[in-house]
Formats: C-alpha cells, structure tokens, sequence
C-alpha cells in the first residue's frame, strides 16, 4: 500500500475531502466511499458507459480515472441533474419515451446525454447516436433512447425560447 | 363514496388495464439514480470476496499457498477447496444433475475456474490477497472441441465413473453427458431416403454469452444471534436459490431469506447457481460478517453461464414441389467442464425439440450428444427459452437451404409448408402440442408491408449491376419465421431439481381500495411493477396506479421458479389473473349483500358490480373493499386477500414473422441494416409500449449475437474474448431502427390469451439477420456460412466466392 493522498473533490455542489491511495479510481470514490451509487459499473475498462459522470464540462467515464486525477475538480453524476420535484428533462423523457428497461445503464446514458445536448442543442439522430455510442445499453436496442434524448431536446429549446 | 365516473370509456382509462401503453413505474428512482443493485448494498462491517482463478483451461492443482496472502493488509481469510471439503461445499449439485467444482478440487477444467476465495476489507486488499496467493499446476492435455473429446484418450471428468449412467442415462465414452433423442429415427430414416428431393447441411452456432450490463453478484449476511441467512443477489430464481442453498447448506429454509433487489439486466445469464454464493455464504459463516461478492467483467464473460455451443447437422426432405416430408437434427453440444446446463429436469437439450418450426412436417427425429471439454460450464438460454433459439435457426437455415436445391422461392417455400389455422391445436412430430397460431395471415402481412418481390427485383437488378461493375454493394433479404415455446410449465413434464414449474400470485386488498400483490417471479427489466398491475387493474377493477407489484423477496412472496424463457407472463401472469378472480369472486358476493339481492343477480361492469338489467344499482370496487373490512357479512370472513399458485395446462406458442434488408459492401465486410420489419404475435397484449421495447431489445442482441458476439478459445483453452474490447456489444452507432407490428392470436389456454414476448425477437432475429447476409451471397453460389458474420467472415466469403477478382 503505498501513501495516501490528500484529495479535494466537489462532487454535485458539495465539497469532499479525504485521504485516498494514488490507486482509488474515481468510481470506487464515489460509490465506496460517498455512497454515490447513482454511476454504475458495468465493465471498469471504459467499454460501456454505466459509470459516465461529468467532470469539469467533459463526459468521463469514472471506472478509468483515478479520484486523484480529479482532485480539484467538480463532478456532477445523476443525483446532481435534477430531483424529485425538479426533474431533468432527460429524467422525464426517458420515461415518457420508454429509454430504459433494467435501468442499469440509465444514469450513465442521461448524464452523457445531458452534455451531449449541452454541446449541441438540436442533434440529429446520426449525431444522437454516435455521441452516444460510448454508452452500450444491453435492453433497449436504443430506439427508445434516441427518441427520448430528442424529446428531451425539443423541450429544452422550447423552454429556452419561451424564456427568451 | 362519490368517485364514480359516469361514463364507462373514462371508468376503463381510469384502471389503465390491459392493453394500455401504461408509463412504467418502476423509471422514477432508474432516472434518478436511485436504483437498488446489489452492488449498491452496503452493511455494517461489510467484508468483500474475490476468487484466485486458473491461467490454465486443463491442469492438476498440485499445492495451494495462502500463508503470504493471509498476511496481506485487509486480508482476513483465504478459503480452498480443503476448507470447503469437511462441510461438503467443495462441489455443488448443477440444475442439470452434474456436480460443480465450487473451489477446485485436485485439478482445473476451464480457463477461469475458481480456485480459492479471497475474503478482505474492501476490493483493494481482496485484489492484493489474490496476487499473494500462490498455487502450482500442472498443466494436462486441453481439448476444446466436443467431436475430439470424444475420441480423446484424455479423461476430464475424473470424478466420474467411466461406466456408471450420467443423470439423463447412459454415456458412451468418459467424455460423454448425455444422448437425448426425440421422434422416430427409423420412419425419418426412410423417408429422407426415399424422398425426391433432400438438402443437407452442417452448421455450429458459436458459443456467446448474455453478458447483461449488471454483471452477477451477491451480499450473504448470516446472523449467527438469530440463526438467519439473508442471501441478496441478482437471481433470476430466488426461491429456487433458497431452496438449492438450504439443501447445500442444511440450514432449514425457513432460516433462509433470498431477495433479488434490481437486477441489471438478465437473459438467461442469472438462472444458475455459482460458485461466488456458495463462497459468500461459508466466508460469512466463518467470519460472522456480512460478504459481497461481485463479479467483474472478465469473470462473468469467462465462467458464468455462456449460451449456444451448438454443432448441428440436418437433413430435410421434400417432394419435388417443396412439400416438406421429414426432418432430422443431430447435436453435438459442448457443455465445458460440467453439465451446468439451466433446463428443466427431464430436458437435457432443452426444447431443441420445437426444431420442426412452423411447418407442418409429418416426421422428425432428433439427437443431441452432450459431451464434455475444457471450457466454462452453462449452456443458458440467452434471452431465449431453453434451446429454442439453436432450434428456430436450425430449421430456418434449413429452409433456406431447402429452398436453393428446389431453386424456389424462400418465402414461398415456408408457405406452402406453414402448419394451418384450422390444424391448431397443432401436434408436431417431436412431441409438442402449438396451442395456436396463424402463420399465413402473419407471412402475408409482413411480405406485403416490405414489398418483397419489388425487393426480390431490387435484388436481382443489384446482382447485374454488380456483375457490371457498377457497385461493390450486394444486398440481401433475411426472412424467418419462428415459432416459439415458452411459459415452462406443466408441472407434469417441467421441473427444476425436482420443483415443479408452476408459478404464484398472493394479493391483498387494502380497505381503502388500493392493493399489494406480490409473484413468485423477479424482474430484470421487463417492467413486471407495471404490467402486473395492469392485469390485476382489468380483473379486478381497482386503477394499476392503487397497486403495488412486488416480488424478489423470499420472506414475503410466494414460492414461484422465477423469471427466464419468458414464463412470467405465461405463468406467473395467469397466477395473477386467476388471483384476481378469486378476489372478484369474493367481491361479488359482498356486492349482492351490500345491494341485497341474490349473488347472480350482480354482475362485473369494469370497476363494479352492478344489478343485472339495473345499472344504476351498483357498488365499486371501491366500496367493497371498504366493506370487506367494515362489515359483518353473514357466511362470509372478512378481509380480502387471494392466492393462486398456477400450474399452466400448456406452454404457450408466440410467433413471429420478420424480414431485414441488408446491403454489404463486398470489399469492407461491412452490412448495412436498411430495414428491418418485426412481426410478433404474442397473443393478447398488455403493455404495447413494453412489448415494443422488448423487441427492439432482443432483435439488438438478436443482431449481436449473428454479427459478431462470440466467446472464442484458443487450442489452449484461453479464452479469446473476455473484455468488452473483444466480445461485441451494439453501440447506438451500429443499431437500426426498426418496424414492429403485430396480429393478435390469444392463447386458447391462457386466462388472458396472453403467450409471453420477451424472448421472440432475439429467437426470431438472429436466423433473420444470419440470413439476410446468406441471401446476399446466394446469387453468387453460396449456400451456408456459419455465423458470427463479423466483418472479417463476411470478407471471407467475398472473397472465397470470388467477388474480388
Ligand atoms: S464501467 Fe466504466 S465504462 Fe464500463
Ligand atoms: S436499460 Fe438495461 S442496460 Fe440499458
């Protein structure tokens, strides 16, 4: 075991700090440690997205990071886009549009799809798919998940022009 | 009470029955992160199991070290098979009537194997304590391929006697399983020799693995203060678990509690039994701490339930018009190192004997050798019912096959042969009984919405075209047509281990007119919190909204066999009708009562009882409920609860007729998916959002699985395919959309007419796909390549018929 490191993290707007080995990979951090179980595992080689969470702006796939390397940083996983009162779009139209079975896969593909949509409003379907083809979803055959994320599009940028 | 709506449209809406596409229940804590998998189960003082696995696929474990392990930080007991040994645990019984090594015991048979079980502090000191660990083998021969093992020398099994009957009868060598056989080998015999016209064929189905996201796991927690064992994990059977870890175990069932929280997906992969709960539970009796044990992907890819393995040769005899006169279907099958195979007990080869299809063939006969190699255990059905998937591609290769030597029309082939309307109940020539079907309304209709002679056009003109030189693209149009069985079962012909395949529902309504019903089966992403809900909402007429579907907790539900080969809603959801109607039945008579006249004078309108030929006399469901709790009914107890445990007469017979338009470019091996159209009969219909959701779910593992999904081993027995790098999964970049429809042909039997969908287009997709790659070259003087059809093999048969010269 080799010495512990001193790590700052903010993790869905609240700081974190502790001592963690240079090996503690970050989605180790966040379930073990802070009980953040929203982000799954599904393959801890960056394969299938389940652990995808955003750090700093970027979609990350936590299993391949160490929580060392996001010292100082913010991260924001499922239970940081919305709640039960104040659900994210994406949280609404996944169920609207049938984008998900098993769940397993969900946070990761919502979280993703929340920056996807952040880069670019107004995807198209080709685009939907292949900004989402780091996420494998093992249930749904992502018909439903592309329909759902443009749902979800379309009713924030109906949103954004009422508000403007 | 004043909730009745007036009009009877609204009162219907207002249940959100059967046949509604009612929004699932079970997506609010999913989107919100707040799912509970058993990875997300954390107890006091929680210690974490991991196991030290075998480089090798063959060898003799000549010594085992822990002593440096045992001094790794974290480390707090290291077990082997020498521990497990005085209490009996060293080897488990198989669902297939083969033992199991849990840890191993003087030898390896699979790359992977478990071989001793680390228990520490957190996964990091288990990691560690598995390096420390050291253990020297003696590598022995390895053989990998069923047809060799049976002429080896070597033997794998050498806890077997060579001589003594195996569980489903007698072996032929000491490699050998089983021989299991169906209908009648002479007649079949002579009739393909005698036919006018016979095609054959040999082709593998390639092993795979249902590889759900959520790979296995569990948390044992024994109580040694109260005597009881809490086993959460990702069972697809936790009753059955309770039962087989009470007879492993001794521990008395009722000491037992199971409970499945989520599950991330199953397929077949979460049936068995493995080696990491039996380990969970000895560590936690030893340490007197609760245990998780999680597999990571590597393991599960490598040694929990692979799926397939099939070598399949047929012959298939017909008259010189395409009339089909017999059939006949030898297996090897390559079960790995044990017989792990998850099947009912009296079917070895699980209902590879529905290999006949959708055709009316007058004789058949079928044999399957189970043989023994030096790979990992399993056999499941992915996303499948028993075998049924080896089976619908067999005959629907077979056909096509059928088709090139009459030179006929494929589609026009299984025309001519579909069994009829009017034939059902239909018995077949290997034994089972279809309970209905429809199957030339269904071919007419998908034929008709994808135009297939303008694609037949299509198709020949890009023939010529290519022949030009004009393109590099060649298309091909997959047709199949399946016939599925699912639903086990009659408890006459269908247990496992001895329990009888029936299943269970137990609801209680509550005063206030909401309720709790709770299955013997356990969701893993079908959505059963819904749909249970909405069939109990149509019997009983209180709104799917006022009730809870809960299952997966051996304490509080009824015994049931669980959720795989799309029983549940064959089984468990006529256990819920049929509950629900002993509810009405109560309901009625406390109806009568309240409305003072005879028990047959009310009848059932919706979400009431009402005075027969007097509607405006009437008490909701609403209404007796409260008065089952509030009123003293002479003749009658209070309250009201029912129970059924459903034992179903038949399995039942869901259908489909699908078609895929590919384009492959010759020189790259890619395929396109143009189109791909879905046709499913799956008898009456509960959820048609659900429904559509699992078609698209089992056509894409449909697609993965003829595309490229393989588990692959060397001559050495490594596995070549254990991460996600190797072993393919469809991203949303390489999926299509697709067109489903339907007709509706209930089952006959059924208290719903419902036949069950989960399972249809993963069955009937991957012959669809596999051929519609095979059609593409058929032009060009193909007949049969086997499948994955990756990239690569595609290039390959390019290339072997000579479209690159
Ligand atoms: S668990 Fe991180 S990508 Fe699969
Ligand atoms: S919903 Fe099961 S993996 Fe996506």
């Amino acid at each position: 075991m080799s010495k512990k490191m001193h790590i700052q993290i903010n993790v869905n707007g609240k700081d974190q700090e502790f001592l963690a080995e240079p090996r503690e990979l970050l989605i180790y951090t966040l379930r073990e440690r802070l009980n953040i179980t929203g982000p799954h595992i599904g393959c801890e080689t960056s394969h299938c997205g389940a652990c995808t969470v955003t750090i700093d702006g970027k979609s990350v796939k936590a299993c391949t990071m160490f929580v060392a390397q996001a010292s100082g940083k913010s991260i924001t996983t499922i239970e940081g886009l919305g709640d039960p009162d104040n659900l994210h779009p994406l949280q609404s139209a996944f169920k609207e549009h049938h984008g998900l079975q098993c769940g397993y896969c969900t946070p990761g593909m919502i979280t993703r799809a929340s920056k996807l949509l952040e880069e670019n409003p107004n995807p198209t379907e080709e685009e939907i798919r292949f900004g989402m083809a780091g996420n494998i979803c093992r249930c749904t055959g992502y018909q439903n998940i592309v329909k759902s994320i443009q749902a979800a599009a379309a009713e924030m940028n109906a949103a954004q022009e009422a508000a403007e | 009470m004043k909730d009745e709506l007036d009009n009877r449209e609204e009162r219907v809406a207002n249940l959100k029955g059967m046949g509604c596409s009612r929004k699932r229940v079970e997506d609010a804590r999913f989107t919100q992160g707040k799912g509970n998998y058993v990875d997300d189960i954390k107890l006091d003082g929680m210690l974490f199991g991991d196991f030290v696995r075998s480089p090798y696929a063959h060898a003799r474990i000549k010594s085992i070290n822990t002593e440096a392990a045992l001094q790794v930080p974290g480390v707090l007991a290291v077990l082997t098979a020498a521990d497990l040994a005085p209490l009996g645990l060293h080897w488990m019984p198989t669902l297939a009537g083969d033992k199991q090594m849990v840890l191993a015991d003087g030898k390896v048979l699979f790359q992977g194997q478990e071989v001793a079980f680390v228990v520490a502090e957190d996964r990091y000191a288990a990691a560690d304590g598995i390096e420390a660990v050291e253990v020297e083998y003696e590598e022995l021969p390895v053989i990998v391929n069923p047809f060799e093992s049976l002429k080896s020398d070597v033997v794998l099994r050498e806890d077997l006697d060579p001589k003594a009957p195996g569980a489903h009868g007698p072996r032929k060598h000491h490699n050998h399983i089983f021989t299991w056989e169906a209908g009648d080998k002479e007649t079949t015999q002579e009739v393909i020799s005698n036919a006018e016209v016979v095609a054959e064929e040999s082709m593998y189905y390639h092993r795979t693995h249902p590889c759900p996201l959520e790979t296995c796991g569990c948390v044992a927690s024994m109580d040694k203060v109260n005597g009881k064992l809490t086993l959460w994990g990702t069972f697809q059977a936790p009753h059955a678990i309770r039962t087989v870890v009470s007879l492993i175990s001794g521990i008395e069932e009722h000491n037992i509690r199971v409970i499945s929280p989520d599950i991330g997906g199953g397929f077949g992969n979460k049936v068995g039994a493995y080696p990491g709960y039996v380990c969970s539970v000895v560590a936690s009796i030893v340490t007197g701490k609760p245990v998780k044990w999680i597999e990571d992907r590597m393991d599960n890819l490598m040694t929990t339930a692979f799926a397939r393995d099939y070598h399949m040769t047929g012959k298939i005899s017909a008259t010189k018009e395409g009339k089909i006169t017999g059939l006949h279907c030898q297996v090897v099958a390559d079960h790995g190192g044990f017989d792990a195979c998850a099947d009912p007990t009296k079917f070895p080869a699980g209902f590879m004997n529905i290999c006949t299809g959708s055709y009316d063939i007058p004789t058949a006969y079928l044999e399957v050798d189970g043989v023994y190699t030096n790979k990992a255990p399993g056999g499941v059905s992915y996303r499948c019912s028993f075998r049924v998937t080896e089976a619908v591609y067999f005959i629907e290769r077979m056909i096509e096959v059928l088709a090139i030597k009459l030179n006929m029309d494929a589609a026009e082939l299984r025309r001519i042969n579909f069994i009829k309307k009017e034939q059902f109940p239909y018995k077949a020539a290997l034994g089972w009984e279809y309970d209905s079907g429809d199957y030339h309304t269904a071919w007419d209709k998908a034929l008709k919405t994808v135009d297939y002679e303008g694609l037949r056009k299509e198709q020949a003109e890009r023939v010529e075209a290519f022949k030009r030189g004009e393109t590099r693209k060649i298309m091909g149009i997959g047709l199949s047509f399946f016939t599925e069985i699912v639903g086990a079962g009659p408890v006459k012909n269908c247990d496992i281990l001895g329990l009888g395949m029936f299943d269970s529902c137990e609801i209680r309504i509550h005063p206030t007119g909401s309720a709790i019903a709770r299955l013997g089966t356990i969701s893993q992403g079908q959505g059963h919190a819904t749909t249970f809900a909405q069939i109990l909402a149509s019997e009983i007429g209180l709104p799917a909204d006022s009730i809870t579907i809960e299952e997966g907790d051996t304490d509080t539900a009824p015994y049931g066999l669980g959720t795989y080969g799309s029983r549940s809603t064959p089984v468990a959801g006529a256990a819920t009708a049929m509950a629900g109607r002993k509810i009405r039945a109560k309901a009625q008579m406390i109806a009568a009562y309240l409305l003072e006249v005879h028990d047959n004078d009310v009848e059932f309108d919706v979400d009431r009882f009402v005075v027969k030929g007097a509607p405006e006399r009437f008490k909701t469901m609403k209404e007796i409920a409260f008065a089952a709790y509030n009123q003293a009914i002479p003749g009658l107890e209070p309250g009201l609860e029912a129970v059924s445990y459903y034992d179903p007469p038949n399995m039942t017979y869901p259908f489909g007729a699908y078609v895929c338009v590919m384009d492959i470019d010759v020189d790259t091996g890619v395929p396109e998916i143009r189109r791909f159209y879905a046709l499913d009969d799956c008898g009456t219909r509960i959820n048609p959002m659900i429904i559509e959701g699992q078609v698209h779910g089992g056509l894409t593992e449909a697609l993965a699985v003829a595309l490229g999904q393989e588990i692959a081993y060397d001559d050495m027995g490594n596995v070549k395919t254990g991460t996600l790098m190797d072993f393919f999964l469809p991203t949303a970049w390489e999926v299509p959309n697709y067109e489903t429809d339907f007709t509706v042909t209930p089952s006959p039997h059924h208290p719903i007419g419902a036949k069950g969908v989960g399972e249809s287009p993963h069955v009937g997709g991957v012959p669809c796909f596999s051929n519609a790659v095979q059609d593409a070259f058929r032009p060009f003087g193909n007949t049969h390549t086997n499948m994955p059809h990756d990239h690569w093999r595609i290039w390959r048969t390019a290339n072997e018929l000579g479209l690159h010269s």
